[in-house]
């Protein structure tokens, strides 16, 4: 009972700072995902005086993905009526070219207009359209979201870490006297120090199962995985190999840097 | 005979303007035993404390089994710790271990074989009557139980030199006889060095020993 209650609260601690991490991690991989989804979807139209190419594109601008012709055939077959044959080519071919750029991922305003003016200084392009204005207020939407979930990640972080702060003095303190019996019987500093190490690092192992253990399953919840469906986007909620190396890592790193301010603030008494 | 303590013009002092134990020269012969009597505040403890490095040395020269105290190295005082088996005042115990796992420490710091050391806190907890508390942590123990866990603790790696101060202090006749007789073993079979802080001398004592009595800072031996 005794030991269970040593380990709960540095456990307790970890496991809310990694749950937090993850979090923050779906959060900015749904926002990813949701922005390919837009960049797939979004485009811009560009009318040039002379066909250009593909390759062409892509060295104008990097974000170009994908360049689809518009057929002029549509416009031509409204006026289609009292045109010869002969003429009909020849007007196909001193008609602007139409083109419809897709880009690689979901530009911000910035890269909008930047990408607006290296196709201008091209000078066979004559007009842009980047439907700029519904772009911008999606865009500023997932930022604000963004942002939201940012700063609500950081309170949470910053709440756990004044809390392990101030437990941090309650296992100074108990950790202390242990150490300092283990000094009047001769124990060199690395092995005072060992039980703590080996004490905070159980504590990490247990909170990142624990971890891996609610996310597992969250990430099999079909209530979970019906929110992402809803807006069209599929996320990994959690890597059971990756997610959990760097969850574990980072519990492991914390705990040692807890054990080792506790290990330096240790006051030897002689 | 060798001498485990030297002690030539020691003074301890906590504080600058009080002197605890002024200018004491005394020696200790390897083998024996020593009784260390004085009044409450005279400065008992302190001197024990002296003995392991515990407290700096206002002056003089303290030598305890072959280390000088007065300009010790932090490995060297480790090293000479791990050979003395402390008894202290009040206990202290690990809270956050049990009384078999208290008992072991010394034999782990001293890097002993799991096997020699689960047969020695065996031995010693059946010597001290505790064994069916092994498990329990020292705060479940009554004051005179974790007295005799300390005991039990000090004996563990056969140190050279025992301290033991007040070791009856909260025992009953009977445990304080189980203790007598402890201490006596392991100055008689293993020749350990003895050295005891208490109000009354036991009379059962089958050893020859030397008296140290503590009176305004001054140590006198009484024959
Ligand atoms: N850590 C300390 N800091 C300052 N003064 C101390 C400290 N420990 C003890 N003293 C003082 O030193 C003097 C001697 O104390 P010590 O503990 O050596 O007495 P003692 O002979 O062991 O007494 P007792 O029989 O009551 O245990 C006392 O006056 C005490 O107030
Ligand atoms: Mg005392």
């Amino acid at each position: 009972m005794k030991s269970i209650k040593n380990h709960l609260s540095l456990i307790v601690a970890l496991v809310s700072i990694l749950f937090s991490i993850q979090i923050f991690v779906i959060v900015e991989r749904s926002i990813d995902a949701y922005k390919q989804n837009l960049a797939n979807n979004y485009s811009v139209v560009v009318v040039s005086q002379k066909a250009i190419t593909q390759k062409e594109f892509f060295k104008i601008n990097k974000l170009i993905s994908k360049v689809k012709v518009l057929s002029p055939d549509n416009v031509i077959k409204r006026l289609n009526s009292d045109i010869d044959k002969s003429n009909m080519e020849f007007l196909k071919l001193t008609l602007p070219k139409f083109y419809k750029l897709h880009l690689k991922s979901y530009p911000s305003p910035r890269e909008i207009k930047r990408l607006r003016k290296n196709l201008l200084n091209n000078r066979f392009i004559t007009k842009v359209e980047d439907f700029s204005n519904t772009h911008d207020t999606i865009y500023k939407l997932l930022v604000l979201f963004k942002n939201v979930v940012l700063v609500f990640a950081a309170v949470v972080s910053i709440v756990t870490m004044l809390l392990i702060l101030k437990e941090l003095r309650i296992w100074q303190f108990k950790h202390n006297e242990r150490m300092s019996i283990m000094g009047l019987f001769g124990a060199p500093t690395w092995l005072r120090s060992a039980v703590l190490f080996r004490l905070s690092i159980v504590d990490a192992i247990i909170s990142s199962m624990i971890v891996f253990a609610i996310f597992t399953v969250l990430s099999s919840s079909n209530w979970i995985l019906n929110q992402f469906k809803n807006i069209d986007i599929s996320v990994v909620i959690f890597d059971n190999v990756g997610d959990f190396f760097i969850l574990f890592g980072i519990s492991i790193v914390l705990s040692i840097i807890l054990a080792s301010m506790i290990v330096l603030g240790h006051k030897e008494e002689v | 005979m060798d001498r485990v303590i030297v002690a030539k013009n020691v003074s301890l002092s906590y504080t600058a303007d009080e002197t605890i134990i002024n200018q004491a020269n005394f020696s200790v012969n390897s083998g024996s035993f020593v009784f260390i009597t004085g009044a409450s505040g005279s400065g008992k403890s302190t001197l024990l404390k002296s003995l392991f490095g515990a407290i700096k040395l206002k002056q003089g020269s303290l030598v305890v089994g072959g280390v000088e105290l007065s300009k010790v190295s932090r490995s060297k005082l480790n090293f000479l710790r791990r050979h003395i088996g402390i008894v202290f005042q009040d206990y202290k115990l690990v809270k956050e271990w049990t009384i078999e796992k208290n008992i072991m420490m010394p034999l782990i710091i001293n890097g002993y074989e799991k096997s020699v050391t689960t047969n020695q806190v065996e031995s010693l907890l059946k010597h001290v009557r505790l064994k069916h508390q092994a498990g329990k942590y020292p705060l479940e123990l009554s004051g005179g139980e974790q007295q005799r866990v300390a005991m039990a603790r000090a004996l563990s790696h056969n140190p050279i030199l025992i301290l033991a101060d007040e070791p009856t202090g909260n025992l009953d006749e009977y445990s304080s006889e189980l203790i007598w007789k402890l201490l006596e073993g392991a100055n008689t079979q293993l020749e350990t060095t003895v050295i005891v802080v208490t109000h009354h001398i036991p009379t059962s004592l089958n050893v020859d020993y030397k008296h140290f009595h503590i009176e305004y800072g001054t140590i006198n031996e009484i024959n």
